[in-house]
């Protein structure tokens, strides 16, 4: 393919890929896998869950594994191991005295193993190169059946609960003392997280969908003092990474789901330098215009 | 201004607690508090860290259950006052995240969301509602501003006036002095007294005992269980503030008569 590269004019460059189907499929679900992500990732950061991300993240391996072996839907699988997880976590720190990071990790780490033996031991067609890095650029029809319906249910709870759910992370005393249940909003926002990894693990595969739900939501929090703005922030700048990831990924043949990572990566350290008010070489003027 | 409350008179009462106990695990945070406050009242709890204001607080506001007694606040269960929007909460700074990407006017709407419908869209009394309470804290020129980039005085002030947006005839508020500059500190006082005058009932949680003086009609002392309660006057003495503040260590053994019983039980 690099003999190609020096003949390539930026329009070629983009228009290419899009004659065949499995990279317009590629680019459709990284998109929106990366809206969904980034739109999460604003409150993962907010909330201070990015080890909480983490873990669930990798705790879905041995659900994905099971559910191939029974032909179930992969989503089924990680999605009732992701949640279980987190039940765990949750009784294993309100039984002991160890601390909530040591059992995530304890946890999180338990769970992944076990997926890890679950593939050595099912023998099946299960790629576990697949499933640790993702593989947009071969998903499979079902599975882009699959990942429109989780990524249009994760979108649409969000956007009803974007307003309590942005309370809940900012000040969980006074929404419960104005009689919001804020209960049901913890585990609201870690079964969206859950089904948000599930969708993840898509493009960029277990080991890295912890940097879609909180590399965005970073990159955004530099940018701006304005939580509706953080949000859409963090959708452009993920689903932008998700998509020129795909094409970086084509055109160099590296790995897709390390390509996307890698450009949301970059855009954080120049927000993290240049951001404006939040940066390192940040605009005097406006600070002292304050 | 007039808010509709439930009940107007000023005999009504707006904080019941009758004989809460609270215990942590079998560790006795609360025990056997009583306390009455008519409507139109402000009340100062006074205690040492860890002589369980916050417990009560908490217990107030249902976020723990008592073991034991019951709270009413204006006649109802602590969860049915809080969907009629009865209580307000005004947090101490220290106890909120200032780096949130939130400005002013979204703090203060905060205090609109339990009178909303299911999508928090803000109707056009809602934001009147909120210029109203920006106005009264004096921060409506401020209110595009991210709450992190206000000084000390200013956060407090935002969040009291998202406890009178939400428009509660009972507040409770969490060290509201600690880290006040001076025309804040007489805004509140003169915001109190205007409360008051309005019918609400506030309970200020607080260890400094001059603002309690100035401010308050009544004062309760705890440490463990309420040591004294009633006009401030009569009960800020010197005996009963040794007891609240060291007279007596806050042992279950040796302290006041009640913490005996408990231990006996």
């Amino acid at each position: 393919m690099s003999e190609l590269l020096i003949s390539i004019t930026p329009i070629n460059w983009l228009l290419d890929p899009l004659t065949h189907e499995f990279m317009r499929r590629a680019l459709m679900v990284s998109a929106l896998v990366g809206s969904v992500c980034g739109l999460l990732s604003c409150y993962m950061t907010l909330k201070g869950w990015a080890l909480m991300g983490d873990a669930v993240s990798h705790a879905v391996m041995p659900g994905v594994v099971v559910a191939y072996a029974l032909g179930l839907p992969f989503s089924l699988g990680a999605f009732v191991f992701g949640v279980g997880s987190v039940a765990l976590i949750g009784f294993v720190k309100q039984k002991s005295r160890i601390k909530e990071d040591t059992v995530i990790g304890l946890v999180f780490t338990g769970f992944f193993a076990l997926g890890i033996v679950l593939v050595s031991k099912i023998k099946s067609n299960i790629d576990l190169m697949q499933i640790l890095f993702g593989s947009p650029l071969g998903i499979s029809r079902s599975d882009v059946n699959q990942t429109l319906i989780i990524s249009f249910i994760v979108i649409f709870i969000l956007l009803i609960f974007r307003k309590d759910l942005m309370l809940y992370c900012f000040d969980a005393k006074h929404a419960r003392s104005i009689g919001i249940n804020t209960g049901i909003l913890h585990y609201l926002l870690l079964t969206l997280l859950s089904l948000s990894a599930v969708v993840g693990l898509q493009t960029v595969g277990i080991i890295l969908v912890v940097a879609m739900l909180i590399t965005p939501g970073a990159t955004a929090y530099l940018l701006t003092d304005r939580f509706d703005r953080m949000t859409i922030l963090a959708v452009i700048s993920s689903s932008f990474s998700s998509i020129l990831g795909v094409y970086i990924s084509y055109w160099s043949d590296i790995e897709t789901g390390g390509s996307i990572v890698l450009v949301q990566t970059f855009i954080f350290l120049i927000a993290f330098l240049f951001a404006p008010r939040y940066g390192i070489f940040k605009n005097q003027s406006l600070i002292n215009n304050d | 201004m007039n808010p509709i409350f439930k009940s107007h008179e000023k005999d009504f009462m707006r904080i019941e607690a009758d004989q809460v106990c609270v215990d942590y695990n079998g560790t006795v945070a609360l025990y056997d508090a009583s306390l009455n406050l008519k409507a139109g009242s402000i009340c100062g709890l006074v205690g040492m860290n860890g002589a369980g204001k916050s417990t009560f607080f908490k217990a107030l506001m249902g976020f723990i259950r008592p073991s034991r007694g019951k709270i009413r606040i204006n006649g109802f269960k602590v969860n049915e006052a809080q969907k009629e929007q009865s209580v307000a909460y005004v947090p101490q700074n220290e106890g909120i995240d200032y780096s949130f990407p939130v400005s002013v006017w979204d703090v203060v709407m905060m205090g609109r969301y339990g009178s909303m419908n299911i999508f928090r869209i803000p109707r056009e009394s809602d934001r009147r509602a909120v210029v109203h309470a920006l106005e009264r804290v004096d921060l409506y020129d401020l209110r595009q501003r991210p709450v992190g980039s206000l000084s000390g005085g200013q956060r407090k002030r935002v969040f009291l006036a998202r406890a009178i947006a939400q428009r509660a005839s009972v507040l409770l508020l969490d060290e509201p002095f600690s880290g006040v500059d001076v025309p804040t500190e007489k805004l509140m006082a003169e915001l109190f007294l205007q409360f008051r005058q309005e019918g609400h009932t506030i309970l200020i949680s607080t260890h400094d005992l001059n603002h309690v003086r100035d401010f308050c009609d009544f004062v309760v002392l705890i440490n463990k269980t309420v040591l004294a309660y009633g006009e401030t006057s009569e009960v800020f003495t010197t005996e009963n503030l040794n007891k609240t503040f060291g007279g007596m260590p806050p042992n279950p053994l040796s302290g006041p008569q009640s913490s005996k019983d408990f231990v006996n039980e």
